[in-house]
């Protein structure tokens, strides 16, 4: 924005491709049924505040529904032939494939991040994950749970709203490739992608009920995870959640795995190489306008660089384009929901409030939506909220060390514990830092790289088990 | 008037600070000793020694930790016969049984000092992602596990739950069997002789159900097994630990058959997966 030479002439995608209908029952037994508890809730297009679809909400009742479908369907399920169930999973893979564009749009339009973001990212991953996991349904023997591994069951699911497809593929995959039955909750503000993968299900003939996807609140969620007839919980969302759930599961024998938040520290030495490291940088904190639970959101940057670097940094997101995310230029889009804005705003100027020095990028936003520009702290020091608190926006805080045992004291100051980041040219110096953070993730010279063959996963109050990966496997099966 | 025999806290061996102490009979009846019924302060005390241990643990080799593992099972073999009386009166079992247990105590301790450095190379390894990326997992210690010694083995059972969580690089504080705790405190004789650094076992004695709920809620305690607790006392620890979401073994229905085959699944409670991402490229 800040150089003419950047202007770019729109280029959005069609939304044409999602027809969206007006109204969603709930995905019970292989159908779409209305609630038996008569709610429904709207949900709204975050870059335009346009309401996009009205959305059953689950009560206890159907909720109950939903287990009694996975309960029937857990037998037959378990009891198919590995290769059989891997049939499934695999053509839901293929068909997220047939129907990458129409996913990759509608979760723009339900999330508000940009179409480059769901179309290289969010839908080719989710995919993968199913076709990773297909492999796994025939080979469990080899999983390393012992020669028999078996299924637990009904599980029940509740994910996030910040990569709703893909958090739906890490959850799903697995547990279906173990031989579970799922019950399904996507998040509030982004039930609808979930919902256009029911479709696929129907469409890839997969049993009635071995899927099931109850959307609503966080009272749905708390029902299905309370539910006796679920027998393992995985959760990915805020730390606060994780922990009410954990205290909700004690004492009753069932297993769970929770994904919580972060506070990662990227941390850059003065050998570094620096237009890869902010490119690194920005790639750790505004991808996805930073509602990511491994954000890089506490740059640590060591002092001779400190200043050139967040020159360059700030240079660079002058150049980033905030806007309308169907564009295929965009980088930053919408921030999810105004529950999200303000919390970002609240802790934005909590960084003000204590004393830190607050830089936005030049950048103009829409008169519609909910948005927040790409925003540096520097000047923070370790107390300062912004320093503490996950913020889950385009917040980045700046700190600086001496040396690399300070670096790895302040990374390690924390609570949390899912990714971190290193960056220098010193292999050495790289495996050193990696063996001393504790995080469940550090990308060396990289950041924000995903896969399906790569466990991931926190330490500490970030949660624990791993998704992804053999590891993955872990926590749906019994040994 | 037998001895009172004293707390383990960071490789000396303290009185409760309470100066509080409680007297432990044979299974018979018989009066065996006074021991140590440690406080609230002092499971504080332990966690603080065990946090201090637990970073140069992790960080000796693999191979030195299976040293120093196996380097206990022969001490422990050394004094195979007081452990036998011990064992053989604490559980009220013939000596024949009580030889028994304590030789299997000594091979479980062999099983476990051969897995520190396996351990990785069976749950971690390279990740073929698909990018130019090198990627691979690692299994780590947690940090510091509470371990709620089972109240009914007292050698066995004790070494069954301690030996794993050490082997990958934990430290632990170690809640003994409450009504049959002598054989945890000729244990803890033993690692103080072999060459475990102090701090990495701490073993108190004491109340269980006094105990364990400050290991539970203890902030800078990152996971907790449940083995000793019984059910209703382990749900009301599960839900203390959610507080800082620590890592639980839940108490199961009775007392696990401590002398059947183990697994491996006791190591993969306590270790985190770290999985390391580098670009490939010249």
């Amino acid at each position: 924005m800040a150089h003419p030479r950047f202007a770019y002439a729109p280029a959005p995608e069609s939304r044409a491709v999602v027809r969206l209908r007006p109204s969603y029952g709930l995905f019970i037994g292989g159908e779409f049924v209305d609630p038996l508890d008569g709610g429904g809730f709207k949900t709204l297009s975050p870059a335009t505040e346009e309401v996009l679809a009205e959305v059953a909400a689950a009560g206890p009742r159907d909720v109950d529904r939903a287990v009694r479908a996975a309960e029937e369907a857990a037998g037959p399920w378990a009891a198919l032939a590995g290769s059989e169930r891997a049939k499934y999973v695999f053509r839901i893979a293929r068909l997220i494939q047939e129907r990458a564009r129409e996913l990759a749009v509608l979760e723009v339009l339900d999330n508000g991040k940009p179409i480059r973001e769901t179309r290289d990212v969010d839908i080719p991953l989710a995919a993968a994950h199913f076709f990773y996991y297909a492999g796994w349904a025939d080979k469990l023997e080899y999983a390393g749970l012992g020669p028999a591994p078996r299924p637990i069951g009904v599980v029940g699911q509740v994910i996030p709203w910040n990569f709703p497809l893909l958090m739906a593929a890490w959850k799903l995959a697995p547990a279906l490739a173990a031989g579970n039955t799922c019950v399904l909750k996507p998040a509030e503000t982004t039930p609808l992608s979930a919902l256009l993968l029911a479709e696929i299900l129907q469409q890839a003939e997969l049993p009635p009920g071995v899927v099931n996807i109850v959307t609503g609140a966080g009272d749905t969620g708390a029902a299905l995870v309370a539910h006796p007839g679920v027998r393992k919980v995985a959760f990915t969302g805020s730390t606060a959640v994780g922990k009410e759930i954990q205290r909700r599961l004690a004492g009753t024998g069932k297993r769970l795995t929770l994904e919580l938040g972060g506070k990662a520290a990227n941390i850059v030495f003065e050998d570094a190489p620096l237009s890869q490291a902010v490119e690194g940088i920005v790639n750790g904190i505004f991808f996805n306008q930073g509602e990511v639970c491994c954000a890089g959101s506490r740059l640590l940057v060591q002092e001779p660089i400190a200043d050139a670097l967040v020159d360059a940094l700030k240079r660079r997101l002058g150049t980033l384009r905030l806007g309308d995310p169907l564009d295929k230029n965009t980088d930053i889009g919408a921030i999810n929901s105004p529950a999200q804005l303000e919390k970002i705003r609240d802790l934005a100027a909590s960084g003000e409030q204590e004393g830190a020095q607050r830089w936005e990028a030049p950048c103009a936003l829409p008169a519609q939506g909910w948005w927040f520009p790409p925003t540096v702290f520097t000047g923070v020091s370790p107390v300062q909220r912004i320093a503490r608190e996950e913020i889950f926006g385009p917040v980045l805080s700046v700190l600086t060390f001496r040396t690399p045992e300070e670096a790895v004291q302040k990374a390690n100051n924390t609570t949390y514990g899912l990714s971190a980041g290193v960056w220098t040219e010193k292999g050495s110096r790289i495996l050193w830092m990696a063996n001393r953070l504790r995080a469940g993730v550090v990308w060396a010279n990289t950041f924000n790289r995903f896969d399906p063959t790569s466990p991931f996963g926190g330490y500490r109050e970030s949660g624990f088990g791993r998704e992804g990966g053999r590891h993955g496997l872990e926590a749906y099966l019994e040994p | 008037m037998a001895k009172t025999a004293k707390l383990y806290i960071a490789g000396a061996f303290p009185r409760s600070e309470s100066g509080r102490s409680y007297v432990v009979n044979a299974a018979n009846g018989r009066l065996l000793a006074n021991v140590a019924a440690a406080s609230r302060k002092d499971v504080r005390e332990a966690v603080v020694a065990a946090r201090a241990a637990q970073a140069r643990w992790a960080a000796a080799t693999a191979y030195n930790r299976g040293q120093v593992l196996y380097r206990i099972a022969e001490m422990l073999e050394d004094r195979a016969p007081t452990f036998t009386a011990a064992v053989a009166d604490a559980e009220g079992c013939d000596d024949a049984d009580a030889r028994a247990r304590v030789g299997a105590t000594i091979d479980r301790l062999v099983w476990y000092a051969g897995w520190a450095d396996k351990i990785a190379q069976i749950v971690g390894g390279a990740n073929p992602v698909a990018g130019p990326f090198f990627n691979f997992s690692l299994p780590e210690p947690t940090g510091v596990v509470g371990v709620l010694a089972p109240q009914n083995s007292s050698l066995l059972g004790l070494v069954s739950v301690v030996a794993p969580v050490i082997t990958t690089g934990n430290a632990a504080v170690v809640v003994a069997s409450e009504a049959r705790p002598l054989p945890a405190v000729a244990f803890a004789e033993v690692l103080a002789t072999a060459d475990l650094p102090g701090g990495v076992v701490n073993i108190l004695t004491g109340r269980t159900a006094e105990l364990a709920p400050v290991l539970a809620a203890h902030r800078d305690v990152e996971a907790l097994d449940c083995a000793g607790a019984g059910p209703e006392l382990s749900a009301t620890l599960e839900e203390a630990a959610a507080d800082n979401v620590k890592r639980v073994l839940a108490a199961p229905g009775e007392e696990e058959e401590w002398s059947a085959s183990p697994s491996v699944q006791r190591m993969l409670a306590f270790v985190e997966t770290k999985t390391v991402w580098h670009p490939l490229g010249i």
